[in-house]
């Protein structure tokens, strides 16, 4: 019993029984000294568990009594997670190291994190979703503040820990509510209570106030205070991760919320998602306007993006699942792209986040402006680049689901916030005559910026076939 | 009235009372002590309900450990309370008027409160008989066994505050001089010392 119980969470396992070894050598072998093999191991490890999971069969299984779920869509989500997490390692290692700030112990977090994240994908319980998102939660705040001797870091990871409890707070307040009128705590049965005896005010309650903990956590408006802060506080290479794997996971635990423990009353929480939505995809893309700070900006940037993916799951059909989770990916491989340049913007030697220090880059790199601007064409939604694909699903489900003003917003919203995109476009290629950025030697990250910009052409082919496996993924959560 | 009525009563008056006098003591350190006689209070009150087990839990971690490293806290950190009061005397009527609006609002939805009719059976589900096995066993078959996964997910975040506690704080001072256990181990008194017979009137020569 229990050793089918662990087979079905091997992956988990692994990785957390890695990071704890991974501890050991670090305490008692080198310290800092080994950070970066440690990177590298967990780099590898979470490539391969990746692997693992992708290569598992697709029959929905359960273990721990129901409050463990493995099927494909937590596979999905699983393997989206793992790639991010492997790659923003790996590309923010450098950076890391210039800093000063590769200790053991970051790798060693930052896996603890995505096993919190895993948790949170394939949870079938209110106390494992709660569990995984404060595991995922604990870790990144250590990490927000990493760089512990800048006020700005530390502000940023005592900010995020204080909304972060106050979210946990207002979860943990609807979980219990949604316990009280259901009796249990598994997904399972309190889809059962309602099918049963229909929804009351406390379970509405309960809904209300978890979905808010939640949109705290993908940082949808008006949950999203804390984002610009912690963006721009926060390590360069830690940014970059805050931006791809934690809202894919977060994203993800809403969409096994709302449809296994809630799914058979769409029409109660598809409401508060498209608010949400609404007011995330605005506030977004009106906000970054005034923004000169590039990472203040991807804040606001990733703000509306997440109100899009939202939109997919506000249309509470398996077709808007499946355009949530095509969003999420095409976000989270834009995001790389972008932040792999970020990571690489220097003058004189010094990191530098003024969006009016693009000028010219075209002169001087001409590759990387190239790449960039097709990122950032990409992160407006322009026709024919992938990012406007990932708009269409997940507008298109808003229509056939009768959510014609949400996805008549969205398109408002993402014409509003193609501005501040194509404003750094301008600077790079039209701008003020000045002293442009430093030439750096940076393969890694110049062949993430590079590779992620080709995605977004060479992608509007097949879409690489992620929609496909999207949509398998959808189809076992929305039954 | 029963003694058992009578027993809860006071049980229940004095934690409240604790509780209440835990939030307006001027004092930190007398808060602490309000708040050690609400937990006793409390788990007088786990007694009362058969849940033993949960009363001792109460006394031991909360009274033992976590009051007193309260205690400690209140007592070594250097907080101006006078002027935390001040602030909050600034914000005291907005926070009243918008905490009397929750409970107006809480108490209307608890008079629209009502629970699935399944509910009493899944609660009692994961839960062995009473009658049958002991509380503590009971708890011990829940948590070490139905809830495997979440108490190992509770050590990987207890892990996790402690590696990020020691992230954030510890510093290796270069300038300290540090004890060698080894260096000690291997001191040969034979070689790092010598006894010298001195006599009396006479100087080390």
């Amino acid at each position: 019993m229990i050793g089918a119980d662990l087979t079905t969470a091997l992956p988990e396992i692994v990785l957390a029984l890695f990071a704890m070894a991974m501890l050991m050598v670090g305490v008692y072998g080198g310290k800092d000294k080994l950070a970066e093999p440690i990177l590298y191991a967990t780099s590898a490890l979470m490539v391969m568990l990746a692997l693992y999971a992708g290569a598992q069969s697709l029959d929905a299984e359960t273990a721990f009594n129901g409050t463990y779920l493995k099927d494909g869509f937590a596979q999905f989500a699983k393997m989206l997670i793992l790639v991010s997490a492997a790659v923003v390692l790996v590309m923010g290692k450098s950076v890391m190291a210039e800093t000063g700030l590769l200790k053991f112990e970051y790798p060693i977090l930052i896996a603890l994190s995505v096993v919190g994240m895993m948790l949170m994908v394939s949870a079938g319980d209110l106390i494992v979703l709660y569990m995984g998102l404060e595991l995922q939660s604990l870790a990144l705040y250590v990490v927000a503040t990493m760089n512990r001797d800048s006020t700005r870091s530390t502000e940023a990871g005592l900010k995020y820990f204080i909304l972060g409890a106050l979210a946990s707070g207002l979860l943990l307040y609807g979980a219990s509510l949604t316990y009280g009128y259901a009796g249990t705590t598994v997904f399972a049965g309190i889809l059962s209570t309602i099918s049963e005896d229909g929804m009351s005010v406390g379970l509405l309650m309960g809904l209300a106030f978890m979905l808010a903990g939640l949109a705290f956590k993908v940082s949808a408006v008006p949950f999203h205070m804390w984002t610009p802060d912690v963006y721009e506080g926060a390590p360069t290479p830690v940014t970059a991760f805050f931006a791809t794997a934690p809202k894919v996971a977060a994203m993800a635990l809403i969409a096994r919320l709302v449809h296994d423990a809630f799914g058979t009353v769409p029409g109660d929480w598809s409401q508060i998602v498209a608010l949400l939505a609404a007011a995330s995809m605005f506030v977004g893309a009106i906000a970054a306007i005034g923004q000169r700070d590039i990472k203040r900006l991807m804040a606001y940037s990733s703000i509306s993006h997440m109100g899009f993916a939202l939109v997919g799951l506000a249309a509470g059909t398996a077709q808007g699942v499946q355009g949530m989770l095509v969003y999420m990916a095409i976000y989270v491989t834009m995001n790389i792209g972008v932040f792999a340049f970020i990571l690489t913007m220097r003058r004189d030697g010094k990191p530098v986040t003024d969006i009016a220090e693009m000028n010219q880059l075209s002169k001087s790199e001409p590759l990387r402006a190239l790449a960039l601007l097709v990122l950032m064409f990409s992160l407006a939604g322009v026709p024919p680049l992938v990012g406007f694909f990932g708009k269409f699903y997940v507008l298109w489900a808003a229509v056939n689901a009768g959510m014609t003003w949400l996805a008549i917003a969205g398109v408002i919203a993402s014409v509003i916030g193609a501005f501040y995109y194509l404003r750094i476009v301008y600077y790079m290629y039209f701008g003020a005559e000045s002293e442009p950025l430093d030439t750096v030697r940076a393969p890694v990250q110049g062949t993430l910026l590079v590779a992620s910009a080709m995605i977004m052409v060479l992608g509007v082919i097949n879409l690489f076939g992620i929609d496909a496996m999207a949509a398998l993924a959808a189809e076992a959560l929305v039954r | 009235m029963g003694i058992a009525d009578i027993t809860f009563y006071a049980f229940a008056v004095t934690l409240l009372g604790a509780g209440f006098l835990v939030t307006i003591s001027r004092n930190m350190v007398h808060s602490v002590l309000w708040l050690i006689l609400a937990f006793i209070s409390a788990a007088g009150l786990f007694v009362l309900l058969g849940a033993e087990f949960m009363a001792m839990l109460l006394i031991i971690v909360y009274v033992g450990a976590v009051a007193v490293l309260f205690l400690f806290v209140v007592m070594m950190l250097d907080i101006d309370f006078a002027s935390l009061r001040g602030e909050m005397a600034r914000y005291f009527p907005i926070a009243a008027i918008i905490g009397v609006v929750l409970m107006l609002q809480m108490g209307m939805l608890y008079s629209a409160w009502s629970t699935s009719d399944m509910a009493e059976g899944l609660r009692q589900a994961p839960t062995p008989d009473v009658a049958e096995v002991h509380n503590t066993k009971a708890l011990g078959m829940i948590i070490y066994d139905q809830y495997f996964l979440l108490f190992q997910v509770s050590g990987l975040i207890l892990l996790v505050a402690m590696v990020g506690a020691i992230v954030l704080t510890l510093r290796h001072r270069k300038d300290v001089k540090r004890q060698n256990v080894v260096a000690q181990m291997h001191r040969d008194p034979a070689k790092a010392m010598e006894l010298k017979d001195v006599k009396p009137g006479q100087g080390l020569g």
